[in-house]
């Protein structure tokens, strides 16, 4: 329990971005899908995947987006590469510092160019690479699509094949030749081959082993150090997101409900649905296990999203307000936001960083 | 301690592939005790999920077992080895299920997309109790209250799209379930559900243990799954055993390098701001590739040169545990 867990300087109103140098800016982003039915394509039910979410991601900076399968946090990630159209929100993006630009509403043709500032790499490794093409050409088709001149190309793939630790005879072999976490590391490759401002990695260890996981991890973190970029991380994992993000933003359905730097997120979280997340990681301790898990049932349907705050039905803290009016998301003027009525009153239980050392035996690594 | 209720005996299992051969458990014991979980953990190619479809004898036909026994309560009149029994026999059949069930990583293997939860429940039910339809219909019911699932009889009829992937995960509990087993094979039963319906399926899996007196046998990849369920632990690499023991004992002094490495290894909720994992080098290799000696000494950065790379460690005794390594000493 944490006796200072409010935050002191909430305000009601709208967000507000006073941060000079924001890489990419999304305001009251909404993305809503409609299933059609029968012979006059009737809409039947629409789908709210994503109801207004506003994040800043600002220069060399992680910000992370966690929530269970099904809040939407990779919809918004769909959105911001614009894969799919936005369909409401904006959505501005600067490469450089001054050239801010609503990529929401653009065309395809307009697009191209802004589209090689900002990366993606995914999940799978094994279906993310065409399998006919070469590591060279994998890597190479985003420097052609910039026009960068074939004499260079080669020099370049070499020297992303060395950023990301493979060797420079990888570019003549195929990807079934490669391992899943080198296979990654090939995905990284080809994302940072345009030079992007802008890293959107989802769900980029998931599908990893344990000891590799690791190595991609410590990856991401070293090239993020040494070309400065920005990153939006999409996990469901907290222990992968505590290593490599600055800030974090929590979905649920649809919604951010808390935003905060990521030590003020794990060792003080202000709404009941990051306390129930953290609590439900494994304790990776013996001796502590068997928690009692504040949290039952599914996340509901985003067709059918439950009135007032969308979490109420699962928490523990609901009252009857949060039966009935939706919760706005309040910011302090640290950049700590929450959407709970009673954000105020609950002192929720973190992860401590102090006060659970390692029980392992293995001694940890010192940096 | 008591007698255990499987016990698996220098177990070696080799696929048979155009490319040659490939040894994907070698010389594998374990014991499995009445009421207790015993986790095999391990990387992908270590050869845990290839041991449990070796208990169930359910390989492909590639798959040779070039050595081993599957001892079905050791030392008891009743003592069977598995591997004694032709794997499509009726015996084998009556042991899957009613003695043995298994639960898969992702229910949807399990289920049928064609029919509904109720349907296929109910027919687990008769096959193995051959009771008439109205008594499976309430048996299943039961079933689905005990594994925890919301508005039961209104969940009979849906089809298994129909549900999310932790209640998807309860119905494959429930089938598993169905033929009254007392050990249970979990693999991967939470790798694909999110965090917070992982902790619900691994507290129902508890709660079950406890209730029916299940042993379970869960595999995983997953340290922190681990420490939340297990009593003994198992790590295996490449097919083999490399450490045993009691949980606690694992955690909190594990034995072999490679146990140490995996520990490191494992991103921390209480980390610090961008620190680094520590990291194995490499990759786990393919078990057709498999080194020379330990399987563990091109990535063992304590390896003793000369010695690891040209035989390979049995098991040493050390306290309860037991790690096959070069570098342990034995003691009492």
């Amino acid at each position: 329990m944490n006796t200072d867990a409010q935050p002191q300087r909430l305000t009601p109103g709208p967000v507000e971005f006073n941060d000079r140098k924001a890489v990419l800016r999304v305001e009251n982003l909404i993305k809503h899908y409609r299933i059609e039915r029968g012979f006059f394509r009737r809409t039947t039910t629409t789908i709210r995947a994503v109801s207004d979410v506003s994040l800043t991601i600002r220069r060399g900076e992680t910000l992370a987006l966690v929530g269970e399968s099904g809040c939407g946090k990779t919809t918004v990630a769909r959105c911001i590469i614009r894969a799919h159209k936005p369909t409401g929100g904006s959505i501005s993006f600067s490469a450089t510092d001054d050239d801010a630009i609503d990529i929401g509403n653009l065309s395809l043709k307009d697009l191209k160019p802004i589209r090689q500032r900002m990366q993606m790499i995914f999940q799978d490794p094994f279906s993310s690479l065409n399998p006919r093409m070469t590591v060279g050409e994998i890597i190479a088709e985003p420097l052609i699509a910039s026009g960068v001149p074939a004499t260079e190309q080669r020099a370049r793939v070499k020297e992303l094949l060395q950023l990301v630790g493979m060797p420079t005879s990888a570019a003549t072999r195929f990807p079934h030749a490669f391992s899943g976490g080198q296979r990654q590391r090939i995905g990284i490759a080809r994302a940072l081959a345009p030079s992007p401002a802008l890293l959107v990695a989802d769900e980029p260890v998931s599908a990893l082993d344990v000891s590799v996981q690791a190595q991609i991890i410590n990856l991401l973190l070293d090239i993020q150090d040494r070309l400065q970029l920005s990153m939006l991380f999409i996990s469901h994992d907290l222990s992968v997101v505590r290593h490599v993000s600055d800030r974090i933003a929590v979905m649920y359905l649809g919604r951010i409900v808390e935003e905060a730097s990521t030590e003020t997120l794990y060792s003080r979280p202000l709404h009941p649905y990051t306390e129930a997340l953290l609590s439900a990681v494994p304790s990776k301790d013996p001796t502590q296990r068997g928690r009692q898990l504040p949290l039952t049932g599914d996340i509901a349907d985003p067709s059918n999203i439950p009135t007032g705050c969308a979490f109420h039905p699962r928490c523990r803290y609901a009252t009857e307000p949060c039966r009935k009016d939706v919760p706005a998301l309040r910011r302090a003027a640290d950049g700590t936001a929450v959407a709970c009525h009673r954000a105020r009153e609950l002192h929720l239980t973190g992860v401590g960083s102090n006060d659970r050392t390692s029980s392992y035996g293995a001694p940890l690594p010192t940096n | 301690m008591n007698q255990p209720i499987l016990s698996v005996k220098d177990l070696s299992v080799q696929f048979r592939l155009l490319e040659g051969t490939t040894r994907a458990v070698e010389q594998l014991s374990l014991d499995l005790f009445p009421g207790k979980c015993l986790a095999v953990v391990g990387e992908s190619g270590s050869g845990k999920s290839v041991t449990a479809r070796t208990i169930l004898r359910i390989l492909d036909r590639n798959a040779h077992v070039t050595s081993g026994e599957i001892l079905l309560d050791p030392d008891t009149p009743n003592e069977l080895d598995l591997m004694r029994l032709p794997s499509t026999g009726r015996r084998i059949r009556a042991i899957r299920g009613q003695r043995i069930a298994l639960i898969f990583q992702e229910p949807m293997a399990s289920l049928s997309m064609h029919y509904t939860v109720g349907n296929q429940l109910m027919e687990a039910v008769r096959i193995h109790s051959g009771v008439p339809r109205d008594i499976a219909f309430a048996k299943a019911v039961t079933l689905l209250v005990e594994v925890g699932i919301p508005n039961p009889a209104a969940r009979m009829s849906a089809f298994p799209f129909q549900l999310s992937g932790g209640l998807r995960q309860r119905v494959g509990i429930a089938l598993a379930l169905a033929g009254e087993p007392d050990i249970l094979i979990a693999d991967e039963p939470t790798t694909a559900l999110d965090v917070t319906t992982q902790a619900q399926v691994l507290n129902l899996l508890r709660k079950l243990q406890k209730e029916r007196n299940l042993s379970l046998l869960l595999i995983t990849h997953d340290l922190g799954v681990v420490a939340e369920m297990a009593n003994e632990v198992l790590v295996m690499y490449l097919g083999r055993a490399v450490e045993t023991g009691s949980v606690e004992r694992v955690f909190a002094s594990p034995q072999h390098p490679y146990t140490r490495a995996l520990m490191r290894s494992m991103p921390r909720i209480d980390a610090t701001p961008r620190e680094r994992l520590a990291t194995i080098g490499g990759a786990v290799p393919h078990p057709s590739n498999r080194p020379a000696g330990c399987p563990f000494h091109p990535r063992c950065e304590e390896k003793i040169d000369g010695l690891c790379s040209s035989s390979i460690p049995q098991p040493v005794r050390r306290g309860h545990n037991e790690a096959s390594c070069f570098l342990v000493q034995e003691t009492g």
